[in-house]
């Protein structure tokens, strides 16, 4: 059949299973968009591209399948370079489809022309540049296939003007794609199975470390049962939050710089890491040279080039972690490591007193209130996408996940600005889930714009600001090493309860600590977006704390209540 | 320690530049790139050499499968090789030490492949000791000019597939290649 370019492209979107696409018109995707019209695709204008790939990553973490963002030539490109990035660090599947001039003006400066392949080449898992109608079936296909498999990534397709109006005499192309150089077949060899099942039951104090590696690859159930059969704790990333509950009795909770202190001293003394889809960060590891010196480390990792990476590792099973636990289970009897639980679980220690939430009600409203009691009172059940910064990590230590893909945040790249937009990506691929974007007042403030896609969309997306008045995680490093000396991070802030009033939006605020569970009731039950205002303590700081470079065991830690309540009298 | 390595690559447009931009990103040092056809339409050989006390010669290799493009990388380091450099030297020659010049050409088993009154261009090709040797002994008569290819490099054997060396606990890609 003869169709246009454009008209292709979606043909071949559509195949790809794609409903939702998150995007922003202009000249070089004229074509692209007036074609859109024909198809069944739900399209939804975002304010700024950077929303666009956020939304695409947001939708793809929360088990949309992949992500499409769509923008077009020069800054419409560039504006997603941000969020093709932030989807690269943590591996998540989208796929950017860009305008481009046409082909012939294509190296002269023309209007709106920019190198985008160029400019995201080391961001991207691969990309295209398009030019010929006759190539659009071919370079889609694979762009979704390598998106999708193998370590998930973004993908991005630069599609020239005239490519897409070319007229193109069209047949579905469905025979297997062909990528010489793309190789999905990497198992971890017998004998290093073999290797790990002695290394395995041969360890007395072993942990497991769950990254979001397991949750790609869908193998908390292995997971779990691997942990149950041979007793081992189990460890979270930051984005491995979900992949194992964090209400089971083996799960010691997240790991690294703002990890629980007793987590991080297990992981120090541990004689053996069984380290699962992560990728030792510098946040998870602190100082190298003195990274859990006794233990043994076996890499389940997909990616070839993270092996050794960071960390030396001694046993490396390169393949999918749910395929490397499928195989590894049956050659495991079962283990015991009691003792070495106990010993874990003493180490909790004083970590529960220190904790926030159980000192005695000074009046203040901290960030971890207003975190626990959203846990509670969405039951532990809602799809959170937290932002970056003091906000994300509170999220992180006080929102307990039982269920995987219900945590979204940015983690590697620390894309401040991330949740909203990220959070109206989730609510389309979820639109049975209560979602919660909760944010700090600066990383809010950059993509605030969105709140106006919320209402065109007229989706429900709460909303919590944990206003301190701060950009608070720098103020907490200013605070902790630049002797107080607060450059640029004390911020003055619009009134957000008018700024969703004015997006036809519910605005909220709390001040008190007594006042969060009814504003929450009253945002759960009031239709479309609604956007809480909770002006928190202002110089509260997230602990434990491990410097950055510094050694993992050598945690800032939150000062003894006494001293909390002391303070928060004599501020009273 | 100086490694080579031999990537095969699709012959698609940006592919030199993925290669570069990767070594780039990563900080890894390149001590010479060369690109050129193959036996095979649709496929480049890229042969890289790097010193390994510098840059980790595993990581290359696994970063460099990473990219969609590249089909296959061996190690020569890791096996009998054949590895040449050509090079151009534009050495001055006035008449009185031409004669001098065209004996260093005879030992070294290079050739002239331009004469003019006060210059000659020499070719000389093999591996990059000889060829450094050379351009050391010509430096007296004064080097004009000079351009080298960079290494190319073959296994020897009849076994056209560079044989890959699995350890178990490296790249994942030495299976089943």
């Amino acid at each position: 059949m003869k169709l246009t370019g454009a008209q292709v492209i979606w043909e071949c979107l559509v195949r790809e299973g794609v409903k939702t696409v998150f995007g922003y018109p202009g000249g070089a995707n004229l074509p692209l968009y007036d074609a859109m019209l024909d198809y069944p695709v739900h399209h939804v204008l975002v304010r700024h591209e950077q929303g666009a790939a956020h939304a695409a990553d947001g939708y793809a973490r929360a088990g949309g399948g992949v992500g499409v963002a769509l923008a077009t030539s020069g800054p419409g490109a560039t504006n997603l370079v941000t969020g093709i990035a932030t989807a690269y660090m943590d591996s998540s599947p989208i796929v950017c489809i860009t305008g481009q001039v046409a082909s012939k003006f294509i190296g002269y400066d023309a209007f709106q022309e920019t190198d985008i392949t160029g400019i995201t080449l080391p961001i991207t898992k691969h990309n295209y540049l398009v030019t010929e109608g006759r190539d659009l079936t071919g370079v889609l296909r694979e762009a979704f296939y390598i998106a999708r498999s193998g370590r998930p990534g973004p993908v991005l397709v630069d599609i020239a003007k005239d490519a897409q109006q070319a007229s193109i005499d069209w047949e579905y192309d469905d025979r297997p794609i062909r990528l010489p150089g793309y190789r999905l077949d990497v198992h971890p060899l017998s004998k290093s199975l073999q290797q790990a099942v002695e290394m395995i039951q041969s360890a007395s104090r072993p942990v497991i470390l769950a990254g979001q590696g397991v949750l790609l690859s869908g193998a908390m159930n292995e997971l779990r049962e691997f942990a149950e059969k041979e007793r081992v704790p189990v460890a979270m990333t930051l984005l491995g939050i979900g992949g194992f509950p964090s209400g089971h009795p083996l799960n010691l909770g997240m790991m690294g710089m703002h990890g629980e202190a007793w987590v991080n001293q297990a992981i120090q003394q541990a004689d053996l890491l069984l380290a699962m889809g992560m990728r030792f960060d510098d946040r998870v590891t602190g100082n190298l040279k003195t990274y859990a010196p006794d233990a043994k480390k076996i890499h389940f990792e997909i990616d070839p080039s993270e092996v050794g990476k960071n960390v030396k590792v001694d046993l490396a099973l390169v393949g999918d972690v749910r395929e490397s636990l499928t195989q590894l289970l049956p050659h495991l009897q079962p283990g015991d490591h009691s003792e070495w639980i106990d010993y874990i679980q003493e180490m909790r220690g004083d970590s529960t007193v220190r904790d926030i939430l159980n000192l005695p009600d000074n009046g203040h409203l901290y960030a971890a209130h207003v975190v626990n009691d959203l846990w509670r009172l969405t039951h532990g059940e809602a799809l959170v996408v937290s932002d970056v910064g003091q906000n994300q990590m509170w999220t992180a230590q006080y929102y307990k996940h039982d269920q995987p893909y219900t945590q979204i945040t940015s983690g590697g790249l620390g894309t401040m600005g991330f949740a909203l937009p990220a959070a109206i990506g989730a609510r389309f691929a979820r639109p049975e889930a209560e979602v919660w974007a909760i944010a700090g007042d600066g990383g809010f403030q950059m993509t605030q714009a969105e709140l106006a896609t919320a209402a065109q969309e007229d989706i429900k997306v709460n909303i919590a600001i944990l206003n301190n008045g701060y950009l608070g995680m720098v103020r907490q490093w200013q605070e902790f090493f630049y002797e107080r000396r607060y450059a640029a991070t004390p911020m003055k802030s619009p009134d957000f309860v008018k700024i969703a009033e004015a997006h036809g939006l519910t605005g909220l605020r709390v001040t008190e600590r007594s006042e969060v569970e009814a504003a929450v009731r009253q945002a759960q039950d009031t239709p479309g977006t609604v956007l809480i205002d909770f002006r928190v303590e202002q110089e509260d700081s997230v602990f434990p704390m491990v410097p950055a470079g510094a050694d993992l065991h050598n945690m800032i830690r939150r000062p003894l209540p006494e001293v909390l309540v002391e303070t928060a009298q004599s501020d009273l | 320690m100086q490694h080579t390595l031999v990537a095969l690559v699709e012959d698609k447009p940006g592919v030199l530049n993925r290669v570069a931009s990767l070594f780039r990103r990563r900080a890894f040092n390149i001590e010479s790139l060369t690109v050129g056809h193959t036996e095979q339409p649709g496929i480049s050989r890229m042969t890289i050499v790097i010193d390994s006390n510098v840059t980790n010669a595993e990581r290359v290799t696994a970063n460099l499968y990473k990219q969609v493009n590249v089909i296959q990388v061996s190690d020569l380091a890791e096996q009998p090789a054949v590895s040449r450099d050509l090079a151009l030297v534009k050495v001055a020659a006035v008449p009185e030490r031409r004669s001098e010049i065209m004996q260093l050409v005879e030992v070294y088993r290079s050739r002239i492949v331009d004469v003019t009154n006060d210059s000659l261009i020499i070719e000389i090709t093999g591996d990059e000791n000889k060829i450094d040797s050379f351009v050391d002994v010509l430096r007296p008569f004064g080097i004009l000019e000079m351009v080298r290819t960079g290494v190319v490099a073959m296994a020897r054997g009849a076994n056209p597939q560079p044989s890959f060396n699995g350890n178990g606990n490296g790249n994942g890609h030495h299976q089943e290649l």
